[in-house]
């Protein structure tokens, strides 16, 4: 019978894995050697395979800056590709130790299913247009066929906004993206709306892509962050940390390049957040240098976003709302003293 | 003299034959005959020749002629109104092997022989050993697969561990000289750990589907058979069953799998995602297929059930030697639809976020550096493709083995 048992067990690959209660999440990931990432199943420039098969992007960077910051290799992170049904029960299941997907942090999704440890990416509605149309503002587009996917939030949105600026329109709307800019291209509407990340990919599947411009007025805010279960607060503050100590580094000019000189740097703040100096790690359960080990291995907030959706990619993302408190746009990361 | 030369008046031999005339033979009375016998008939040809006229030649330019087949992202972006073949072939490992781990795919690889060669072998008429073979690719070569892609690292644990333990408590445990013989291929192989969760692409397909195939039929068989049986219980049960899981969609079953099933578990314990959709994929297919099998019981006459009866058999050798021997027989192409169906359908798992061969496609289309235009439409005629020539060969297959079972049942 035990024998059978073994065989069973192994057969039907039954794992087993910690669930929720303080510093259990960080014992069981030490234990297992790896940080398991929930992150979508492909949206351009946050998390899509490569051409090697490695997931990269601005979600992926964050899930690789954990697995830096805990077990000192950017590396050892496997990554759950999840849909927007099953991310939330992924994560409160303790499939993933943490959801790093994409998420619009809302309060009902942060009191239901986990605790948002910040902001990776500031996100909002848009609209695109052709050229052709010579609208240079969306209180412009009264009468506009307005194409865009169905039942998601980009579509009450829009019916919020046409409302509020008493502008009729009507709503050329398709179950998938695809599907929708196909439908753009072919002229059969003037104005596609979704997150203006999603604009600037999809622009580029367009026939003409220069034929066509991204209007200035943002409708809705998605602030888009990383989420851990509820209950376990030491992994809430590693994941917290990891995000700050990255936007922390940017805004100190410390990146991948001279990390490695700034433990002998003159200024105090900057020894600390490479942990030259300090306990900051050992307070959270880690690594003095575990901040050290994030910018040393996956860079700065300002290098993630360069990588993977900034100007020089195919998605041309500005910085804009996105760029430090002190150059104009709102992150602004609490100090790490 | 030669015969047939003309000597005054009369033919020294027959006339060499003339061609029949054109209205009866060749391609032109092909035509008249079969596609203008008539003015609807006419009307309806020249409808369809516009049709494919119009449709054809554009698809086979934007597939073949015009179409990018080297370069790299940049060619297919300076022309975005034909396929992009190279997003293909710069990612076609990936489409294979999903992100299986790279340094084991040989793994893969030794399996995708085994089982081609197992096809190829059962499929030609006159090979040997057929019964053998048969026997080891429906029940060995599932084990020896499951083993090779997920690993023995994990199995030789749990063996080791249970040995230690009755070595420690000096327990007699009369299972344990077998457990030692296990352990002696599973540590020669010593093949490390790959999660399915890694798994993907078409051979994340392929399991999914020979596997809900393997299974399903012996259910199916079974299920019909508990249907038709006397015994009210076993009869009202396979009813239930059968009529549950066809009456349910597959989206549902998938969707209770991965999102309800979880929260049924005690805290702490998994039950592999794959392993889920699988199960559920098989029984949703093993209700299909006993309605069919029970199609061909009822078409069996009685006067077989009676012979064999009057023969003496009891229930099992009757089933098995007479009656059904021929019900299956009769129902091969409607066992064969609902396979093809089945592979089919397991594309659906891309919505529990597993990558088989569409959810691949669909992540890698996600790229920013390859989005372009051509590229989505390049990837979704690419799955159609390998779709298409997996289900033609299974339609293939099943038309041969009816003509070799063709007893005169056939109307």
């Amino acid at each position: 019978m035990q024998f059978l048992k073994t065989l069973g067990v192994t057969a039907l690959f039954v794992a087993s894995a910690g669930v929720a209660q303080a510093g259990e999440t960080l014992d069981a990931v030490k234990a297992k050697g790896f940080v398991q990432c929930g992150v979508s199943q492909g949206l351009p420039g946050f998390s899509n395979p490569d051409d090697q098969g490695d997931w990269t992007g601005l979600d992926v960077d964050f899930c690789r800056a954990m697995a830096a910051a805990v077990l000192g290799d950017a590396e050892a992170v496997k990554f759950t590709p999840l849909s927007a049904k099953v991310r939330f029960t992924a994560l409160t299941s303790g499939e993933v130790d943490v959801l790093s997907r994409n998420t619009t942090w809302t309060m009902s999704r942060d009191t239901d299913f986990g605790e948002f440890v910040g902001v990776n990416y500031y996100d909002g509605q848009g609209f695109m247009v052709p050229k052709s149309l010579g609208v240079a503002s969306a209180t412009e587009l009264s009468g506009a066929a307005v194409c865009t996917n169905t039942g998601t939030t980009t579509e009450l949105n829009v019916a919020d906004y046409f409302r509020a600026n008493k502008m009729d329109y009507t709503v050329v709307a398709f179950e998938k993206a695809d599907e929708v800019v196909a439908a753009y291209d072919a002229g059969r509407c003037d104005v596609y709306t979704t997150d203006r990340s999603g604009l600037a990919a999809q622009r580029t599947k367009l026939s003409k892509p220069d034929d066509h411009v991204v209007l200035p007025e943002i409708i809705s805010k998605e602030p888009l962050g990383p989420l851990v279960r509820h209950g376990d607060n030491e992994w809430g503050d590693i994941a917290r940390w990891s995000l700050n100590c990255m936007i922390n580094a940017e805004e100190m000019g410390v990146s991948s390049a001279n990390v490695a000189d700034m433990a002998t740097s003159t200024n105090p703040a900057i020894k600390r957040l490479v942990g030259a100096e300090g306990d900051l790690g050992s307070k959270i359960g880690l690594d003095n240098a575990f901040c050290g080990n994030i910018i040393a291995s996956v860079g700065n907030y300002a290098e993630s976003y360069e990588r993977n959706v900034g100007p020089d990619t195919p998605l041309k993302l500005e910085r804009g709302v996105n760029a430090l408190w002190s150059q104009g746009g709102v992150l602004y990361a609490a100090p790490m003293r | 003299m030669a015969i047939n030369e003309y000597s005054g008046v009369v033919n020294a031999g027959d006339l060499p034959d003339k061609p029949a005339p054109m209205r009866t033979e060749g391609i032109v009375a092909w035509i008249r005959d079969n596609l203008f016998n008539g003015v609807f008939n006419s009307v309806l040809s020249l409808v369809a020749l516009a049709f494919l006229l119009y449709t054809i030649p554009p698809a086979l330019n934007w597939l073949v002629f015009s179409a990018n087949w080297t370069g790299g992202a940049d060619a297919c972006r300076a022309n975005p109104d034909a396929a992009c073949w190279p997003f293909v072939t710069a990612r076609w490992e990936q489409f294979l092997y999903g992100f299986y781990e790279k340094s084991e795919r040989w793994r893969i690889d030794i399996l995708l022989a085994i089982l081609a060669f197992g096809i190829v072998w059962l499929a030609i008429e006159k090979m040997p050993l057929k019964k053998y073979m048969a026997i080891f690719m429906l029940v060995i070569f599932p084990v020896l697969a499951f083993y090779m892609m997920f690993g023995t690292e994990s199995a030789l644990k749990g063996i080791d561990s249970t040995l230690a333990a009755h070595a420690a408590s000096g327990e007699f445990a009369p299972l344990d000289p077998l457990r030692k013989l296990l352990r002696i291929p599973f540590a020669a192989a010593d093949l490390k750990t790959v999660e399915t969760s890694q798994w993907g692409g078409f051979t994340l397909t392929l399991v999914i589907a020979l596997s809900g195939i393997v299974a399903s039929l012996p259910l199916g068989v079974l299920l019909a058979l508990g249907r038709r049986s006397k015994m009210k219980i076993i009869s009202l049960l396979s009813t239930i069953f059968i009529e549950f899981w066809r009456g349910i969609p597959l989206v549902a079953v998938l969707f209770m799998a991965t999102i309800m099933f979880p929260l049924f578990l005690p805290k702490g314990v998994h039950f592999d995602q794959l392993l889920r959709a699988v199960i559920g994929v098989a029984l949703f297919a093993s209700a299909y297929m006993a309605e069919v099998v029970r199609g061909g019981l009822q078409a069996i006459d009685k006067g077989q059930y009676e012979g064999s009866m009057a023969l003496g058999l009891p229930y099992t050798k009757m089933m098995r030697l007479i009656i059904m021997p021929q019900a299956l027989k009769i129902v091969i192409p409607g066992i064969v639809n609902t396979f093809i169906g089945l592979f089919k359908d397991t594309t659906l798992v891309l919505i529990i976020a597993l990558f088989d061969l569409l959810g691949i496609v669909q992540a890698s289309i996600a790229d920013p550096n390859w989005s372009i235009k051509s590229v989505p439409y390049t990837g979704y005629a690419f799955v159609a493709i390998v779709f298409w020539i997996c289900c033609y060969a299974m339609a293939i297959y099943s038309r041969r083995i009816e003509e070799k079972l063709h007893t005169g049942h056939k109307r």
